[in-house]
């Protein structure tokens, strides 16, 4: 079972349909028993970063996707604001995040940035493709992604980095640890390249690498 | 080269697709959900959905309408129309729709603009400022289709819809809807250089070069069109369009 995890704080209804276009069943749900039993998991999220982080706490969602993601080695795929509450701490609130990967995420740094360049960084941006596992792989042409986000990952070390995106300077548009992705773009409404991308992910078996 | 967003912006009236000229005359456009789909296949970077007579007829917002073209957009879409209470707006989310639109709101309802961004984030809410120019070249601010003036002008109201939470303004002169000889640059940048967040310029694009125009000399981060994408010719022949990638890459991208 394909599981988008519904934390009242994004917009599973579009991925459910992307997925459906491209032939995968998936269940949207808020309900920890639910999210155990997922096969493959969608962590979604738009919006602040401390409303996710209180949300997915309270209710009992975080421990449900831990136990799948660490114990069960469950693919998992955090989309925006679901790749940034992976992170140990996020600057937009005071909440920490789940700490899954070594990363904080941060607001776009305004001294690095060009007077074109706005906050929020709204808008199609090609993706460069780095230690992606071959999630960022089988596109026709060179793969552009929508984003929208005020904050980006910033990781540690390079190792986990997944793919790279430029904003006035090159963020991390994506990240993969073990069976853990994440991706700041919206595959949900990036055309094709998102559907070969989703399509990618669905079939992704990080065990294997 | 930079990927501005360029973002067809179609206008529903009771159901109906319709395209405006000066915010007055309709030409019926066709189908909305057809439209939708139609555009979703030529690829779209984004798409603005406004339902112009939910705010003048006081009828809230066609959840099963919206419900139907968010389920065909595989882009972004923003949805603006009849908005006044935090739950319409989740509503609207739920199903699908990335961002919502507010104009008479700014007014009527300021503090919903920071309760959805409170939730759903600043990027999730775009304030759409209407503008008319006084006989004295000045600007006003104008709600509910043109027919009411506010007190603000627009480089004040844009401010105040930053300061109350948006993550986008999207600015348009009245006079220049549909006409096709270009936006107003200057009004578009008097506004875009007045706050941080993304404008998107929108009313009077005739052409790709009106694209970079707006981008270049008005300082506008994504540009909207509605009649240079539903009509063709001279004679204003309805025909949904959308130039395709190359097009983009040579005539707009490249340029600005």
């Amino acid at each position: 079972m394909n599981v988008i995890v519904d934390y009242k704080c994004g917009n599973p209804a579009s991925i459910c349909n992307m997925l459906k276009k491209i032939g995968f069943q998936s269940v949207i749900s808020d309900d920890p028993e639910v999210i155990r039993k997922a096969d493959r998991i969608i962590f979604p999220g738009v919006g602040s970063f401390d409303f996710g982080a209180g949300s997915v706490r309270k209710s009992g969602i975080a421990d449900a996707m831990e136990h799948k993601v660490f114990k069960e080695r469950t693919p998992i795929l955090g989309i925006c604001v679901g790749l940034q509450l992976m992170c140990r701490t996020g600057e937009e609130g005071v909440l920490p995040g789940l700490g899954w990967i070594e990363a904080d995420c941060v607001k776009f740094d305004n001294s690095r940035l060009g007077p074109e360049d706005k906050v929020p960084h709204m808008g199609w941006a090609e993706v460069t493709a780095k230690n992606d596992a071959g999630l960022l792989s089988g596109f026709e042409e060179e793969p552009s992604f929508y984003f929208v986000h005020s904050y980006h990952v910033r990781t540690d070390g390079d190792d986990i980095v997944a793919a790279t995106a430029h904003h006035g300077y090159d963020f991390t548009a994506g990240i993969v640890k073990g069976n853990i992705a994440g991706v700041q773009f919206h595959p949900e409404k990036s055309h094709q390249f998102g559907m070969t991308f989703l399509g990618n992910f669905m079939r992704w078996n990080p065990a294997a690498q | 080269m930079r990927r501005i967003r360029v973002i067809p912006a179609l206008l529903v009236e009771k159901g109906r697709l319709v395209k405006t000229l000066k915010f007055g005359a309709r030409t019926y456009v066709g189908d909305p959900v057809n439209t939708v789909k139609i555009l979703n296949d030529k690829q779209v970077d984004e798409l603005l959905m406004l339902d112009i007579g939910a705010t003048r007829y006081g009828s809230k917002p066609d959840m099963k309408m919206i419900t139907e073209i968010a389920s065909e957009c595989f882009m972004p879409l923003a949805y603006g129309g009849g908005i006044t209470e935090l739950d319409q707006a989740k509503r609207i989310f739920a199903v699908g729709v990335e961002k919502v639109v507010v104009n008479a709101a700014l007014f009527h309802h300021p503090k919903l603009i920071g309760e959805i961004a409170t939730i759903y984030g600043a990027q999730a809410v775009v304030v759409s400022i209407d503008a008319k120019k006084g006989m004295f070249g000045g600007y006003s601010t104008v709600t509910h289709g043109g027919a009411k003036k506010t007190p603000m002008n627009p480089v004040q109201a844009a401010k105040r819809a930053v300061e109350l939470g948006a993550g986008e303004i999207m600015i348009s002169n009245v006079d220049h809807d549909a006409v096709m000889k270009g936006y107003d640059i200057d009004l578009i940048r008097a506004v875009a250089d007045a706050v941080p967040v993304p404008v998107i310029a929108a009313g009077g694009a005739g052409s790709t070069a009106d694209f970079v125009a707006a981008v270049t000399e008005g300082h506008a981060s994504a540009v909207a069109a509605g009649a240079l994408f539903v009509f063709r010719g001279p004679h204003r022949a309805v025909l949904v369009n959308y130039p395709n990638r190359a097009v983009l890459k040579a005539e707009v991208f490249g340029k600005v």
